[in-house]
């Protein structure tokens, strides 16, 4: 790559992919397949996304030790890629994006442009934490950080943790903990036994999955770890050894019930509540978005294919819309497969034979993802109990009881609510707040789609001044001309 | 009877329509209620969320217009005293100003608007970059010259439409936001504002259109042609960092504008050109506009290089054909006014709105206003 990496110039390409893990890279594989100039770009060092994370640099499988299929999946995976020849462009974070789909790239050799006939944004989701007294205690972490720890790190997260929220990430983080041989001291669940048995018709397409699960129930019986459903935690509280968690029943709408808490001494919490599409791309490129609960919150409109209302941008898997991993990788390909036909490069008839075949091949996979989704909904009464004076948002500390004054003041939407009290304005530039603050707002003005969200704007991850600036001189600066006197 | 004529009979008869929230429209607006007056006020998005809550929020005199530094510098003392007259504050702060010279050319330049600007007012010193590192230790050791000017200073001017909103609330004024006027009807008796969607009608006595780049829709609206040009000026924000700078610098021909805000984030601002127009506002940066304006402001405060950038955005500026504002009557239609469209209009926007409202109150204005009517047949300079 480093002689293509001249910083000068601009790349043309057919196609940029941005996300490597099973839409990103299944669509990377059509789109080669079907002879397409591809580019796969993801931050972290190899393909596999969030569910199949690769391996830190440096790290390696130890031999003799079965590996998880996940682990296979992804290793899988990424030989494909290598065999294909698909040019990645891994380790390399995508900082902004032009109307015209000029990706800027910060790669070792400063910010290099691309400029591609089509984007696909595969990009995920970002977990939502709901949040409670003590949430942003060091200790207290997301299930997809304790995944992370656990299929990418080796590490526990805690030795004695506590797993609540709710989904199905849920029973994976236990089990996990359980494998690498920690203690998970309890289960929290906001969904009831009920709303589990309701997606059983669902999880029928997918008998491996649901195995799976069933599996991972057992295995917690079997260590003896208490499952409290429709439970939520109330607050977290620091102690000399670690937390006590104080956990209170809640209603089906995850709002917390009188009675006395149950209290659990842990050194980790980990807890999530969902997943939430990611929408920085779309926003940024002013696509059309609608609000759907169900596929975990604002998403790019799109058709089945992955074509968005911008011409020559299409989504694709989780940040499309939440339908779980299995169901991602034949999105992916629906959406490379409508890039080729779009920029004319295959043939009407391979198009709708393949076509028709991928969306057969999608529709269990995303019937069991949907229904998992359905779990991992955002529910309305968790986020109406926010005590006044916890934070929502961690970046700026701003409060509960902040943001209700500035609705008390006359804050309607979204970024009005941002201007007056900096809520989404620190470096995460509120993938982490947004959701919880517009459903706070939401329960003033109306709806979500009064509220609004979040305008989109560059840089879509921080840089630096000197990454973006790259070497230079005084008169390297072209300074235009002066302002009137 | 027409649809809006009856919306109209229960409706309520303001003395003035204020139609555009921004501060120069919502200080007008405060300015004519506290003399008395039933004002609504009317704005098709939230109050101060276009160029008054997204610019720089830079109170310098450095980047004014020479002839309007007298307007700045009233300007400046009521940011400064915005509690005061608010009841809320945004964050204004004075801090020395510094202009920049690392070139010949640019020492010559910046001589040159020092002096221009100085003879209108503005405390403005040519000084050594000895004496400029003194006050900015964090400077360019390639600096040949700067200018000083004490009274500088900035403001968080995302704060701004809250506080607005505050005042504006306990003075009485009747605010409508995100109702765009499409049309306004004006008759002897005053004029009716229309709307499209929910929005009854408003009627009002007097109408004051306060626009920003926007006036000159506003304008069309009452059948007055006066060209405003946009520009899209593009803004961008650090993350916290250690402290790296207490001053606010700008260069010789005033296309950087830097500041560290007491959180530890870092504006850089200037007028770098971004896309956008009129319709749809700003719609993205340009990319070398982006790497000049980061280099200019690594250039000046070395330390800036390792800040991490969190935003970056467009706001719109509006000039005249002559870049002088727009402040007095509407040609040729009775009891309407417009004001807007200043350079650095955020600088100078309160007291702006400050002599609209004692022109329309036929009271003598502190300092004099700028007749529209000198705009009417000015061609708009060619770029």
């Amino acid at each position: 790559m480093t002689n293509e990496a001249d910083s000068s110039a601009l790349h043309k390409i057919d196609l940029m992919i941005m996300g490597a893990g099973p839409a990103g890279a299944r669509a990377a594989l059509r789109a080669k397949a079907s002879g397409l100039r591809v580019v796969l770009v993801d931050e972290n060092n190899d393909a596999g996304g969030q569910v199949w994370r690769p391996l830190p640099d440096g790290f390696s499988r130890l031999s003799g030790v079965a590996s998880s299929a996940e682990a296979r999946d992804g290793d899988a995976l990424r030989l494909e890629l290598r065999k294909a020849g698909v040019v990645c462009l891994f380790g390399h974070k995508v900082w902004n994006i032009g109307s015209d789909l000029r990706t800027d790239v910060i790669s070792p050799e400063g910010s290099v442009s691309w400029l591609p006939s089509a984007l696909l944004v595969a990009t995920g989701t970002t977990e939502r934490v709901i949040p409670f007294t003590g949430w942003t205690a060091p200790g207290v972490m997301g299930l997809a950080a304790a995944t992370i720890l656990l299929k990418s790190q080796n590490m526990l997260p805690g030795r004695s943790t506590l797993v609540a929220g709710n989904g199905p990430l849920l029973l994976a983080v236990a089990n996990g903990i359980l494998k690498a041989g920690g203690q998970v001291a309890a289960v929290i669940d906001l969904a009831s036994r009920t709303d589990w048995m309701l997606t059983l018709p669902a999880l029928k397409a997918r008998p491996d999955l649901l195995w799976q699960g069933l599996r991972w129930q057992a295995n917690l019986r079997l260590a003896g770890v208490p499952v409290l459903y429709r439970h939520g935690i109330d607050s977290v509280v620091s102690t000399p050894q670690g937390f006590d968690a104080h956990v209170k029943p809640v209603d089906s709408s995850g709002a917390p019930l009188s009675g006395a808490a149950r209290v659990f001494s842990v050194d980790c919490v980990t807890v999530g509540h969902g997943l939430v599409p990611g929408t920085d791309v779309t926003r940024l490129l002013r696509a059309r978005h609608r609000y759907a609960a169900e596929s975990g919150g604002w998403i790019a409109e799109s058709d089945e294919m992955g074509r968005t209302s911008v011409k020559g941008l299409y989504v694709a898997g989780d940040g499309a819309g939440v339908a779980g991993a299995a169901a991602a990788g034949a999105h992916g390909e629906l959406a490379a497969l409508a890039c080729a036909n779009d920029l004319g490069r295959i043939s009407t008839e391979h198009y709708s034979r393949e076509r028709t075949a991928l969306l057969s091949q999608r529709r269990k996979p995303a019937l069991f993802g949907r229904a998992m989704a359905g779990l991992m909904a955002l529910r309305e009464g968790a986020v109406a109990a926010i005590k006044p004076e916890t934070i929502v948002c961690r970046c700026e500390d701003v409060t509960r009881a902040e943001i209700d004054a500035a609705v008390h003041e006359g804050a309607r939407d979204l970024n009005q609510l941002k201007a007056w009290t900096r809520c989404g304005m620190g470096p995460c530039q509120g993938r982490t707040c947004s959701d919880v603050a517009g459903a706070l707002l939401a329960i003033h003005v109306g709806s979500r789609e009064d509220v609004g969200c979040f305008t989109g704007r560059a840089p879509l991850r921080p840089v630096s001044l000197a990454e973006v600036a790259g070497q230079y001189t005084y008169a390297d600066i072209p300074i235009p001309k002066a302002a009137p006197l | 009877m027409t649809a809006s004529a009856k919306a109209l009979e229960s409706g309520k008869d303001y003395d003035t329509l204020v139609i555009g929230g921004g501060v120069m429209g919502c200080s007008t607006a405060l300015h004519l209620a506290r003399a008395g007056m039933q004002v609504a006020l009317v704005d098709r998005g939230a109050l101060c969320r276009e160029a008054s809550g997204v610019n720089a929020g830079t109170l310098t005199l450095h980047m004014t217009r020479a002839s309007l530094v007298p307007y700045a510098m009233r300007a400046w003392q009521m940011w400064m005293d915005a509690e005061n007259w608010l009841g809320m504050d945004v964050l204004a702060k004075q801090a020395p100003g510094l202009t920049l010279a690392f070139t010949q050319d640019e020492c010559e330049l910046l001589t040159l608007r020092a002096n221009a600007r100085r003879e209108q007012g503005a405390p403005i010193e040519i000084i050594s970059p000895e004496r400029a590192r003194q006050i900015e230790p964090g400077l360019h050791p390639g600096l040949l010259m700067a200018g000083y000017c004490e009274i500088d200073g900035y403001a968080s001017a995302y704060l701004t439409g809250r506080a607005m909103t505050h005042a504006l609330r306990n003075a009485g004024v009747d605010i409508f936001e995100n109702s765009a006027v499409e049309s306004i009807d004006s008759g002897d008796c005053g004029h009716i504002a229309n709307f499209d969607g929910k929005q009854a009608p408003l009627r009002g006595r007097r109408i004051v259109l306060a626009g920003g780049v926007w006036i000159e829709n506003m304008l069309a609206m009452l059948g007055v042609q006066i060209p405003i040009k946009v520009l899209i000026n593009q803004l961008i924000i650090t993350e916290r960092i250690r402290p790296v700078m207490r001053s606010v610098l700008s260069v010789a021909n005033g296309l950087l504008s830097l500041k560290q805000f007491a959180n530890g984030t870092v504006l850089i601002g200037g007028g770098w050109q971004g896309d956008g127009n009129r319709d749809q506002g700003g719609i993205e940066s340009r990319p070398q506009n982006l790497v000049g304006n980061m280099r200019l402001a690594a250039y000046a405060v070395p330390a800036l290089a390792e800040a991490r950038v969190a935003r970056v955005w467009l706001g719109l500026e509006a000039e005249t054909a002559d870049a002088m504002p727009i402040i007095g009557d509407v040609p040729g239609v009775a009891n309407a006014y417009v004001v807007g469209s200043a350079h650095s209009g955020y600088t100078s926007g309160p007291f702006m709105g400050r002599i609209m409202a004692q022109h329309i109150l036929c009271q003598p204005t502190d300092l004099p206003i700028f007749n529209p009517a000198r705009l009417l047949g000015m061609p708009m300079p060619v770029a």
